[in-house]
């Protein structure tokens, strides 16, 4: 009786073993085969390459090896020279930097356009995504037009005495952040501003009503709200930040090596997969460990969140 | 000096406007310490903003509130000697149920010690010891009720504010918390101003009834008083239900008049304290659907005795409610159905309608 309309899917249906295969298949197979050529098979390849050397010509070859990652940690022909682990450092210390600064200016940014009457909500937002609309290399380049000793920007810092006149803002660190800023907050602030827009008031008022005052009404009963949508954000700045290197190349100068040239340089000229790939590797392994860590301590003060 | 210092909240004159509405307009009150003070009225009539006020968590635009004597402008809101329980209790979801009552204590920076005891004496008191370490999200409704009560006892105010909070509970939960929080009240001896739609709630709870419409405060009174004399048609509908009646004065005496209704002419007794408009030509009369008494047939002629027709009966067990139609209106009553077997009246049936001279009121509008 149940199955009187034979290939239509119903609530309630009784299906075969078979059946339930068939349909296992048919609903999640797609996305298992695109997760499996897209990111396992890479991943299950850089895995096993970083365990390869490099042939002469920079063949992938036999034997199976650790010298990949003994080499990273810095123990290389000429005794330890720790040039990796700095570049990771580097590299840290730049997705670190951009997440830090982009909370700075991304925290009131959230919280001034969900203040806005609804009508100027979109537009504001708008223009927080139009950075992301635009070309990299475009953006990065424009920087360094806008950053030239001639123009505005330079001539006001030199007024303040924050810059020697004549001189160029970049190539410089603050050229770099500068850069990065205008590239990841649209990533920070979507996330965070979405948290924003739910956060509940009364929250607020029953905090100042137990004799909360201004600021630790903020800390005790509106950030942990807004928790989720800011680690959200953090780890989509940090990730992509700790892995650029166009930015620090075009704004600081080129004269820094950064994880992702690293990366690029073994690929590419060296022609050294089986290290690239160990660089890789560890980069990831590290980046995880760092958010998990991060995750679990962000937690604890706005519950449930990975 | 000496008044003031009877008093726990005084509002003066309070106006409130949201753009072009006045939410609150010259508002004035007086809530004696330990008093059960209730709000009451329909949403929108201004009771959560009268309530937010007084906690601090919104300004008036004109008008003076006093805590204790002391003018609330010179208080900011974190320091007043009040607490509220919000409807919607506003529990912080990120803290445990003990540290969301200890919260109050921290933020003024009592000793650890003294939350600890604090905290676990209050639990003990709304009965939540075994919840101490669960979030508010693993809480049932009553149970995030008992938490939010607790959140703002343990802090000791002079006064607490409950908006509605047992508004979102099921009908049997809330009547047995009614009695516990009045049984809390009693005990604690703390200031209660609570605001409420449920005039059953009110008259159950409070010492002293507001009742509010659009804005205003439109009666003030002890609950029983509240209930036997309504001054308008508002309350006497807003507070339970009561009949309607256009009277005509067709004889007045200094204690009462005899009056012409739609129904028939009837005899009134104005009481202590009648309002003004008993010297008016005409006016309104309310009954209470329970003071009308149903007799047999034969009785009606007699003074204040109505012949009717039962229209309608609704049996509710305990008592039955009646639809009279009396002329050219009908009239509602109700009996407890203390008799025996069937109470004796059928749809249809003619009967007479007694409405006591003393249960008849005279409205002002």
């Amino acid at each position: 009786m149940v199955n009187e309309r034979k290939g239509e899917v119903q609530f309630g249906e009784q299906l075969t073993y078979r059946g339930h295969c068939v349909r296992s298949a048919l609903t999640s197979g797609p996305g298992i085969l695109w997760v499996s050529i897209f990111l396992l098979v890479p991943l299950v390849s850089i895995a096993v390459i970083s365990f390869l050397s490099r042939g002469t010509y920079g063949e992938i070859q036999r034997p199976f090896t650790v010298e990949n990652f003994v080499r990273f940690m810095g123990f290389g022909f000429f005794g330890y020279d720790p040039l990796y682990p700095q570049i990771v450092l580097r590299s840290l210390v730049l997705g670190a930097g951009t997440a830090i600064l982009c909370v700075i200016g991304g925290l009131p940014l959230a919280f001034f356009i969900a203040a806005m009457p609804a009508r100027y909500k979109n537009l504001a937002l708008t223009l927080v995504l139009i950075p992301f609309w635009t070309n990299l290399l475009i953006r990065t380049y424009a920087w360094q037009i806008l950053l030239a000793p001639e123009n505005p920007l330079a001539r006001l810092l030199a007024w303040l005495h924050l810059a020697a006149p004549g001189e160029p803002l970049y190539p410089s660190a603050f050229a770099i952040y500068i850069g990065m800023i205008c590239d990841y907050l649209p990533f920070l602030v979507m996330p965070l501003y979405a948290s924003v827009e739910k956060i509940d008031w009364s929250i607020a008022e029953a905090a100042m009503d137990l004799g909360a005052d201004g600021w630790r009404v903020f800390w005790h009963a509106v950030l942990p709200q807004v928790v989720p949508g800011l680690v959200a954000g953090v780890i989509l700045v940090f990730i992509p930040a700790m892995g650029q290197f166009v930015i620090p190349d075009l704004l600081g100068g080129a004269k820094t090596v950064m994880l992702g040239n690293a990366i690029q340089q073994q690929f590419g000229p060296s022609r050294d997969w089986p290290f690239g790939s160990a660089i890789t590797l560890l980069a990831m392994a590290l980046v995880m460990i760092g958010l998990y860590l991060y995750a679990r301590s962000a937690g604890e003060k706005g519950g449930d969140i990975l | 000096m000496q008044t003031t210092n009877s008093y726990a909240i005084e509002v003066e004159n309070l106006v409130r406007r949201f753009g072009d509405v006045e939410a609150l307009s010259n508002v004035s009150l007086r809530i004696r310490k330990g008093e059960f003070f209730s709000l009451l009225g329909p949403s929108g009539c201004g009771k959560t903003t009268l309530l937010r006020i007084i906690g601090g968590l919104d300004i008036p635009d004109e008008g003076v509130v006093r805590i204790g004597g002391v003018d609330a402008r010179e208080i900011a809101a974190h320091r007043r000697p009040v607490n509220t329980v919000f409807q919607s209790y506003a529990l912080f979801p990120h803290l445990s149920v003990r540290d969301n009552i200890a919260f109050g204590l921290r933020m003024k920076k009592v000793a650890k010690p003294e939350i600890e005891r604090r905290v676990r004496k209050v639990m003990e008191l709304v009965e939540i010891v075994p919840l101490a370490d669960r979030k508010p999200a693993q809480l049932s409704g009553g149970q995030k009720q008992r938490v939010a009560l607790a959140r703002a006892v343990v802090n000791e105010p002079q006064v607490l504010l409950l908006d509605e909070p047992l508004g979102a509970l099921d009908l049997k939960l809330r009547k047995q918390l009614q009695v516990e929080l009045l049984n809390l009240q009693r005990r604690l001896g703390i200031t209660f101003v609570y605001v409420t739609h449920d005039q059953e709630e009110a008259l159950v709870m409070s010492d002293r009834i507001a009742v509010m419409r659009a804005g205003k405060i439109e009666q003030m009174d002890e609950a029983e008083a509240l209930y036997e004399h309504p001054r308008t048609r508002y309350v006497s509908q807003f507070l339970g239900s009561c009949n309607i009646l256009d009277a005509t004065v067709k004889q007045r005496g200094t204690a009462g008049a005899l009056v012409d209704t739609p129904v028939g002419g009837l005899r009134v007794e104005y009481g202590s304290n009648p309002p003004e408009a008993v010297w008016n030509d005409s006016f309104t009369l309310a009954i209470r659907p329970e003071k009308v008494t149903l007799c047999a047939p034969g009785e009606s002629g007699g003074e204040n005795r109505l012949k009717v027709i039962v229209e309608q009966l609704l049996y509710v067990g305990s008592e039955t409610h009646y639809i009279l139609r009396a002329g050219p209106q009908t009239l509602s009553a109700q009996a407890m159905n203390v008799k025996v077997g069937s109470q004796g009246f059928d749809i249809g049936q003619e009967a007479a309608a007694f409405l006591p001279a003393a249960g008849l009121l005279v409205l002002d509008d």
